[in-house]
């Protein structure tokens, strides 16, 4: 067998990659095919769905549900931006200013991973409730008026996914920051440049496959979400991920929800393969990092 | 430079000396306050079932951690799920990366593309399409009941392994990047054969990878709620309990679990760094 193998040396490459192979084919390919054809039927969970090839349903599900597209967008925009605000300055001072602290802060960046996240997020409730720990103190302290309220609202959803998402955004930030060699820093200084032009014009482009990076890692779990709107926000703060949970597992509606499902993935995946064809798949998950 | 011009400088060194770690802290108090909230609230004795507010100090959730409904089967569920799915993504995972590191061979783009998708794809899109499949599967004649559906235990287990396979072979494939090619050349110049070169030099080389891979595969099928909620059906994960319970109320067991599944971690994490320094510094390397 061996001396076959080392005969036809792509025979073992396939060998090796059947098992895995197949395996995703069978529960990522199939499903995901399976799940488009669903989204074209009609029919009630009563009298069971068929299929109808309805390609109406796409323009009827986004206009019926515009808003909660617009919703996850906005917070997962909205997100992104504020764990690149909150992970940028961290990664960098890890990264240059961590010294012999580095392991420690890497593993305190990354402590909340070994949480649930059902029950990070639940964490939340508490230190943002009405009369908690940081709103209650501060009301205390006469900062803030009674009436105010974090939970419930927007800015609870957009804190609890920048929180959720903030390693992913922090991570691939060091990865990038902590190749640049301090010469070309020190060179950048050398030559007259200010701190921020030294951040704009030579960290920032340096660090850019970090950032583009940390971004999508943060960005498409983020678009996705319907934990932090359901346990942090209010009925009006529904993203799409909620839509679809409740399609699928409140009142059965099949194809409403497997069309929603299907445009929130074709939205994000055509944006990521845009990117992965201009960057390489390799660089876009850090597999060089190692 | 004049000399009026120096203190503005000065003090715009001293503040960048300054705003740079507090703001860091702030960052880590950002990300760590959830944590020990938790943990803190692990010892908590609250008055009624929802445990959002601090009572009193007591460590008789401790001393009974299992001690609610649904709990232990939950727990248990979820333990069996991450070490069923541990062992089956990363032996799945380490045999696509080592063809993908180390052959040439037609349709590797489509073989990286397909590890690719499912990372990029959202949890939520991952479990409703899971479902269709195992809704679809009513009428199956050829597969038994339980299988596919109705949903349990297995749909649960395919769901996990399904979405750990592609961060198995990612770990996997930055570990083998700098392998040392020339060991196992050497192995088989000495006779032996690839069957015998592989677990002898190769694999305990990869070893580490391997632990790192299957660390990673555990921790987040431990953890996930999103595609869970899609493929359990009736059945109970740990996530899935707490997140049925928030709505009647928190037991503080929840969190005495959570402390320790943390603890656990971190013992972890400290133990691969410290026998990742050990081999680092052993001589001969």
């Amino acid at each position: 067998m061996f001396a076959w193998l080392r005969r036809h040396p792509s025979a073992t490459a396939y060998l090796l990659l059947a098992p895995g192979i197949l395996y995703l084919a069978l529960f990522y390919v199939w499903p995901t095919v399976g799940m488009f054809l669903v989204s074209l039927e009609t029919g009630t969970i009563q009298t069971g769905y068929t299929q109808s090839w309805n390609f109406g349903v796409y323009p009827q599900v986004l206009g019926e549900y515009w808003g909660d597209f617009l919703n996850s967008i906005l917070y997962g925009g909205a997100a992104t931006l504020a764990t690149f605000a909150i992970g940028f300055p961290l990664a960098w001072f890890v990264a240059f200013r961590g010294g012999r602290y580095k392991t420690l802060l890497l593993f305190l960046i990354i402590a909340p991973f070994f949480t649930s996240f059902i029950l990070r997020t639940i964490s939340w409730k508490i230190i943002l409730a009405d009369n908690g720990f940081l709103l209650g103190t501060l009301k205390d302290l006469g900062l803030l008026p009674d009436e105010t309220r974090i939970l419930a609202t927007p800015v609870a959803v957009i804190a609890g996914i920048t929180y959720n998402f903030l390693p992913f955004m922090t991570l691939p930030l060091y990865v990038a920051l902590e190749k640049i060699p301090p010469s070309v820093l020190e060179a950048a200084q050398d030559l007259y440049a200010d701190p921020l032009s030294r951040l704009r014009r030579v960290t920032l482009p340096l660090a850019m496959p970090g950032v583009i990076a940390g971004s999508l890692l943060t960005f498409i779990p983020a678009v996705g979400d319907f934990v932090n709107a359901e346990l942090l926000g209010n009925p009006r703060t529904t993203m799409i991920g909620n839509v679809i949970q409740a399609r699928f597992l409140k009142v059965s509606d099949y194809p409403t929800g497997a069309a929603l499902a299907f445009i929130l993935m074709a939205a994000i995946l055509t944006g990521v393969l845009v990117y992965a064809r201009l960057a390489g798949t390799e660089e876009l998950y850090g597999a060089r990092a190692g | 430079m004049s000399a009026a011009a120096r203190p503005p400088f000065r003090l715009r060194r001293r503040i960048g000396r300054w705003v740079l770690p507090i703001y860091a802290a702030f960052a880590i108090t950002f990300l760590t306050l959830p944590v020990i909230v938790m943990i803190i609230f692990s010892f908590n004795s609250p008055a009624g079932r929802s445990n959002l507010t601090w009572r009193e100090l007591s460590i008789d959730a401790w001393l009974d951690p299992l001690g609610r409904p649904g709990l232990a089967e939950a727990v248990t569920t979820s333990v069996l799920i991450a070490l069923l799915t541990t062992i089956i993504a990363t032996a799945l995972g380490v045999l696509i990366a080592l063809a993908l590191v180390r052959h040439t061979f037609r349709g590797k783009g489509i073989a990286n593309l397909l590890i690719f998708l499912p990372m990029s794809t959202p949890e939520i899109v991952l479990g409703t399409s899971l479902l269709t499949l195992f809704i679809g599967s009513v009428g199956w004649t050829f597969l038994p009941p339980g299988v596919l559906y109705p949903l349990g235990f297995p749909t649960i287990l395919i769901a996990h392994v399904m979405f750990s396979i592609s961060f198995v072979v990612v770990t996997m494939r930055a570990r083998l990047a700098g392998f040392p090619r020339h060991l196992e050349e050497a192995a088989m110049d000495l006779y032996a054969n690839e069957w015998s070169t592989f677990w002898r030099v190769t694999f305990p080389l990869i070893l580490p990878g391997v632990l790192a891979a299957a660390m990673l595969a555990f921790s987040l099928s431990i953890d996930d709620y999103v595609i869970t909620t899609f493929t359990s059906g009736q059945t109970k994960t740990f996530p899935i309990y707490i997140f049925g319970a928030q709505q009647r109320g928190i037991p503080v067991q929840v969190n005495v679990i959570g402390t320790m599944i943390f603890l656990v971690a971190v013992g972890f994490v400290a133990l691969s760094t410290f026998l990742g320094r050990r081999q680092q510094n052993a001589p001969g390397r």
